[in-house]
């Protein structure tokens, strides 16, 4: 069980820190999916940072960089059924490996390859959302279709501290109540809208507790513990599967590298603060509780990282050897059936490339 | 008179500056502007400068920041918004239209909204389909605001200028690729006319309009033209709304021939609008139908060489003029 922290305004928390703080427990988790959400946790942090290496050497576009967002992104999505979708930002691209989705295809997508374009109905993992927020009332409307359609299936979605200010966020959350929609609404609180902090997208003193002025409980937990993600979100689902409708889920933690491969962050953020987030990353803590309670050795440890390397090699061999789309495809997939204008344009187009 | 080069972004900035020193009233907010120095580095240094107070970030709120920017011009402050990019516009629509635009209008004439609301607009820079919008055209169908779009830092500079003396709202549309553009102004600050297209380059034989991030491309399809003995003339629309058809009918009575280059999309687009005030006020000075080269009408693709297909290109208005008899 998580134990909630009052001084730290309800945070909740597992793992403990190897001295004064005791590990906690989670009801009903194995020690193989324990070490399932560590597998989790190492392949996207081993995704997000061979990524941010192509970015630099061209490989991929511009890229929203997650590292130390894992546990929020492998606790809830722990917490899911396959039949269950998530929606989410451009923080959690990379969300749809944790359902065994290919890495070369997560790379596509980056690439701006059709081979990116994975079926949102194959994983259950809605397309990318790129403004902010404005994919919360999508998923609370895809949840309230499933009751209404009497299916057993919840929605997760996804997104920032800043989202909260937006006025799609606080439409939807309005919904969500009033619909008793079961959606679970998980805010990644790195405390960093690119350069706004969140001092200065709210003066609430905790985002969680917005949750009670749309009539949904508002949980608070610690953003880098994946135990007491996958916990909290656990219940949330509960909730919603019981037909209680949604819960507002506030994870906190703290940005620790920039907002995207085009960020500079030492424009503002503050230097100390991102040490000691880097020293007390969110994969090397859950490591670490594993090490305590003898769930894992360093040969393990070794292997799954080397698993997730090998992966990544292989995925961007794969991504790369795809040749680049026909210009055609710009005419592609507009419409269901092309108005006959968009034929003179390929036909303008084509003449102008000379084939 | 002294001159200084200046960059796009840096000719914003000066503009903004100038603004905020001589004017109590103006005061700059929106996403980023801060420490950050806005999405485009058009702010950097202007905290410091002025304080937080007159340079102010604001929580992700494009209806929020932008209805409170209709506020404070209502209460006669001369606000200066930046919204980050025109998508994100988009969120701030209601405001803009049912709000800034009809309040003059709807209080016979008693109040007024001073309001500038500057946006990055425009695509090339591989942000696809929901980053990289040329959607101006629908800030220039609504009665009661204007619409600039600078192509030049003389113009970046001094459009904001012009705009703050403006009592009605005004929305300037900075091209995102422009940023790095250089020019050569005169230092000191001061407002441009934001009534008049203006002609970039004389020609006799076709007129180019076209206006914001496609002047470049205009000017480059120009100089291939030139090579093959077509002598184009461009012409910078500037102001998008209220448009000035007088300086295109004044070229044409010498080309007699009309090519209209815009970034946003054909159908609706204000190159269908040129053509539309052509054909009502020129047709007969016309000795070829009006061609348009526009963006492909589907949304913008993200991988770079499906993105450049879709835009309008040097190639593309080459082609397009080619295509008339001379």
């Amino acid at each position: 069980m998580s134990q909630v922290l009052p001084a730290e305004r309800g945070l909740r928390r597992v793992i403990g820190d190897g001295a004064s703080v005791p590990d906690g427990q989670v009801d009903g988790l194995s020690a193989d999916d324990l070490l399932a959400l560590y597998r989790g946790l190492v392949l996207l942090r081993t995704y997000d940072e061979r990524s941010v290496v192509y970015h630099r050497q061209g490989r991929i576009g511009t890229y929203a960089i997650f590292w130390n967002h894992e546990a929020m992104q492998v606790g809830s999505a722990f917490a899911l059924e396959r039949r269950d979708w998530i929606f989410p930002s451009y923080r959690e691209s990379a969300i749809g490996l944790l359902r065994g989705m290919p890495v070369a295809t997560v790379l596509q997508w980056w690439r701006g390859h059709p081979a990116g374009w994975w079926n949102p109905l194959d994983w259950n993992v809605a397309s990318i959302c790129v403004p902010i927020g404005t994919h919360v009332p999508h998923a609370v409307g895809f949840a309230w279709g499933a009751k209404l359609r009497g299916e057993d299936r919840v929605a997760l979605v996804m997104f920032g501290d800043g989202a909260t200010s937006e006025g799609s966020v606080h439409e939807g959350m309005t919904f969500a109540g009033v619909t008793k929609a079961p959606v679970i609404l998980f805010c990644n609180n790195n405390q960093w809208a690119i350069s706004t902090p969140v001092s200065e997208q709210t003066a609430a003193p905790t985002l969680a507790e917005k949750a009670i002025g749309y009539g949904m409980p508002g949980v608070r937990v610690d953003g880098g513990d994946v135990l007491a993600v996958y916990e909290a979100t656990r219940e949330a689902v509960a909730r919603a599967r019981a037909g209680d409708g949604p819960t507002f889920i506030e994870a906190v933690t703290y940005r620790a590298a920039p907002h995207a491969t085009a960020d500079d962050p030492s424009l503002y953020i503050d230097e100390e603060r991102v040490a000691e987030a880097r020293e007390n990353e969110c994969v090397g803590r859950f490591a670490r509780y594993l090490e305590r309670a003898g769930l894992l050795s360093e040969d393990v440890a070794a292997e799954i990282k080397d698993d997730a390397l090998a992966r990544l090699r292989e995925g961007i061999a794969e991504a790369e050897a795809e040749p680049p789309a026909d210009p055609a495809l710009v005419f592609d997939y507009a419409y269901a059936s092309p108005p006959p204008g968009l034929a003179d344009d390929l036909a303008e187009l084509r003449r102008i490339l000379g084939r | 008179m002294s001159t200084v080069t200046l960059t796009y972004r840096e000719a914003s900035r000066a503009g903004i500056r100038h603004a905020l020193a001589t004017d109590e009233r103006v005061f700059l907010m929106g996403e980023d502007v801060g420490a950050y120095g806005g999405a485009f580095a058009v702010s950097m240094s202007l905290l410091e400068e002025f304080g937080p107070e007159r340079v102010r970030n604001t929580p992700l709120s494009e209806s929020a920041f932008v209805g409170a920017g209709i506020g404070a011009a209502l209460n006669g402050m001369r606000p200066i918004v930046e919204v980050m990019t025109i998508n994100f516009s988009l969120l701030a629509l209601d405001q803009i239209v049912n709000n800034a635009a009809t309040l003059r209008y709807m209080s016979g004439g008693q109040l007024s909204v001073p309001l500038v609301v500057r946006m990055a607009t425009g695509a090339g820079r591989q942000l696809a389909a929901q980053h990289a919008h040329s959607l101006e055209v629908w800030y220039a169908h609504i009665p009661g605001v204007r619409a600039l779009a600078p192509a030049t830092p003389e113009d970046a500079r001094g459009m904001l200028l012009a705009a703050l003396d403006d009592p009605d709202p005004v929305f300037i549309f900075e091209h995102a690729t422009l940023y790095p553009l250089e020019g050569e102004l005169e230092e000191t600050p001061h407002a441009v006319d934001i009534d008049h297209a203006a002609v970039r380059r004389g020609g006799d034989d076709v007129t180019l309009v076209t206006y914001g991030g496609s002047l470049g491309k205009c000017l480059q399809a120009a100089e291939t033209l030139a090579a093959d003995g077509i002598d184009a003339e461009v012409i910078d629309l500037r102001t998008l709304r209220p448009l000035d058809t007088e300086t295109i009918l004044a070229s044409l009575a010498k080309t007699h021939r009309l090519v209209i280059v815009d970034e946003g999309w054909k159908t609706g687009s204000l190159a269908a609008e040129v053509s539309a005030q052509i054909m009502e006020r020129g047709f007969d000075l016309l000795d070829w139908p009006v061609r348009r080269v526009c963006t492909a009408e589907v949304p913008i693709p993200y991988a770079k060489h499906l993105e450049e297909a879709a835009l309008p290109s040097t190639e593309r208005i080459v082609h397009a003029v080619k295509e008339m008899a001379f």
